[in-house]
């Protein structure tokens, strides 16, 4: 009776040795993790400030240059702000359709009595784990002028498909046309289980109120399912505003730099890469990095704000 | 009332049934393109089918590009990443989750904090580390930015919170010694988390191509996508040969998705939160 009593105590106020004893255990086991963050994320970013802060030509002297960088970024840099309005742009044409159809798509698959059900989200999730790098290729020659398969499909409904990559105007649409496809299915299985966690009574209780279909996707189905929205163009826009891949494999080659035709396709990580990787100057890229951070979080924090006043019920 | 549910299930059939259709069609046609010479994949009005299946573009691939290498070299970078990810994520998620230490929340807050930052903030100076330690071009170099993951930390701190404290108290009350009690108690009960944080990192692994690009300067270090970039630019115009090459870097992946779709979903929907 006396010992059970004793470790209960001892288990709600362990003795001091014992406290430092776990704790000693708890940074064993915390060791590897915080080792590999210090060389791979702590030091690089302190790095990454420096960086900014100076004109350093890999292999020759660095210069201090204060906020220059961030100065000619800012004021003098028509190129990287274009990029940024690019990459902007692309956020937004492509996170909206792929979350507004994956939700369609989840919605009708969402049925205990729907046969095939299976099948069908099998399908529509494969393209997530293609390598996005070779269905970029397939993109490229699906979306070619005049032998292309989608002008071919869009000329058999009447309509003269535009130049694609070829076109300056055109070239971001066929990017985000390739990134909505292959992105839907992930979406689309958040999207499920959402809909999968909310409570069939309430969809019953609504409906026994007199509620239509419509009614109750909207005022039940939708507001229940907005966390999973949130989550959704969260992930979107960040995916989205570190666009880099895509464009690097469907508008590059050997003769011209990715980001064609005109710049239309430049992303702000592309322009890094340009301006880091080809003279291998370190500075005045990673000040463009931190932009690019900066520019991440305020457009998130954004997002958390409109998202949880639009549907506040 | 029959009538139009009837009407309804048809045509949400239908919609599916197209969109499906829509979704597989790049696929597909990468897969039989690869089988067509060039002529007939600019061929207007397009054909379906090839004339006759014949390998001559995977074989001019292989003479060009040693593919089976850069197959080799995805997986032995893949696996390294996994087993350092699974590794140090569960070891520090279960110190987050069932030790209190002094410190203990403000680090985790740190931790979550770094997954706001872009890999494109770190990118230049983990390239210049990586260049001051001899890493370009080497495996360990590749894997370098790969090695832990603070979703992967969440992800297992959450799921091990759910594992009773009473068992693990009462191994320790029987003598068991805290590795023991983490290798034969804890890690077992996390087997579901473990799942989906491999898919997932096996994925990103498989995908990654920024970081590759910038560090693997021969052939012989190329991954998948990597080979397959560099072999696509090399003959741009050559779709017939680019799409063997897609086809050969597709397979690999969508074959285990085949074989284990079920986990694969739900994995990506847990953790959907990164």
């Amino acid at each position: 009776m006396t010992t059970l009593v004793e470790r209960g105590e001892r288990r709600a106020r362990p003795s001091r040795s014992l406290r430092s004893h776990r704790t000693r255990w708890a940074f064993v086991f915390l060791a590897p993790s915080l080792v590999l963050f210090g060389l791979t994320v702590f030091y690089p970013m302190a790095r990454a400030l420096q960086y900014s802060l100076y004109h350093w030509p890999l292999g020759s002297a660095k210069k201090f240059v204060g906020l220059d960088n961030y100065r000619r970024l800012l004021v003098d840099d028509g190129d990287f702000r274009q990029s940024v309005v690019v990459t902007l742009y692309f956020t937004v044409l492509s996170v909206l359709p792929t979350i507004l159809v994956a939700l369609f798509i989840a919605v009708l698959l969402n049925d205990a009595r729907l046969r095939l059900r299976g099948l069908f989200r099998t399908i529509y999730f494969v393209p997530v784990v293609t390598s996005l790098v070779a269905v970029g290729y397939v993109w490229r020659a699906l979306l070619e002028p005049s032998f292309g398969l989608v002008n071919t499909a869009l000329g058999w409904v009447g309509i003269s498909g535009p130049g694609w990559l070829a076109s300056p105007d055109w070239a971001l649409e066929g990017i985000v046309l390739m990134t909505v496809w292959r992105d839907l299915g992930f979406y689309m299985v958040i999207f499920l289980a959402g809909l999968q966690a909310i409570p069939r009574e309430i969809l019953d209780a609504a409906r026994i109120d007199g509620a239509g279909p419509w009614r109750r996707f909207r005022h039940v189905t939708l507001p229940l399912l907005n966390p999973s929205i949130m989550l959704a163009g969260v992930i979107g826009v960040i995916n989205g505003l570190q666009l880099f891949t895509q464009v690097y494999v469907m508008t590059g080659s050997a003769q011209q730099l990715p980001g064609g035709p005109l710049s239309s396709t430049r992303s702000v990580v592309i322009y890094i890469v340009e301006q880091t990787f080809r003279p291998l100057e370190m500075g005045y890229g990673s000040a463009a990095a931190f932009l690019l951070f900066v520019l991440i979080m305020i457009v998130t924090l954004i997002q958390f704000r409109l998202v949880q006043r639009r549907f506040e019920y | 009332m029959h009538a139009t549910t009837r009407t309804v299930d048809v045509s949400k059939y239908l919609l599916l049934t197209v969109g499906a259709l829509t979704m597989l069609t790049p696929l597909i046609w990468m897969v039989l393109a690869s089988f067509k010479t060039l002529p007939e994949i600019l061929a207007f009005p397009p054909t379906l089918l090839p004339e006759q299946v014949n390998l001559d573009n995977y074989h001019a691939v292989f003479e060009t590009a040693d593919f089976v290498r850069y197959f080799f070299n995805s997986v032995v970078i893949a696996a390294i990443s996994v087993v350092s990810v699974l590794l140090t994520s569960s070891m520090a998620g279960y110190a987050f989750a069932k030790f209190s230490f002094p410190g203990r929340d403000a680090l985790f807050v740190v931790v979550l904090a770094t997954l706001m930052i872009p890999f494109q903030v770190r990118v230049i100076p983990l390239y210049v580390l990586a260049s001051d330690l001899s890493l370009l071009n080497t495996y360990a170099g590749m894997v370098l930015p790969t090695l832990v993951d603070a979703f992967g930390i969440f992800l297992m701190r959450q799921y091990m919170m759910s594992i009773p404290s009473e068992l693990i108290e009462s191994a320790r009350v029987d003598g068991a010694g805290e590795l023991r009690i983490f290798v034969s108690i804890v890690l077992p009960l996390a087997k579901p988390a473990l799942s989906a944080l491999t898919i997932f990192t096996l994925v990103m692994s498989w995908e990654s191509f920024l970081w590759p690009l910038l560090v693997a300067s021969t052939p012989d270090m190329y991954t998948l996508p990597l080979g397959l970039a560099q072999f696509a630019g090399r003959f741009l115009n050559r779709t017939d040969l680019q799409m063997a090459a897609a086809t050969m870097t597709v397979v690999p992946l969508l074959i285990v998705f085949l074989l284990m779709q079920k986990r694969f979903i739900e994995g990506m929907a847990t953790t959907g939160m990164k």
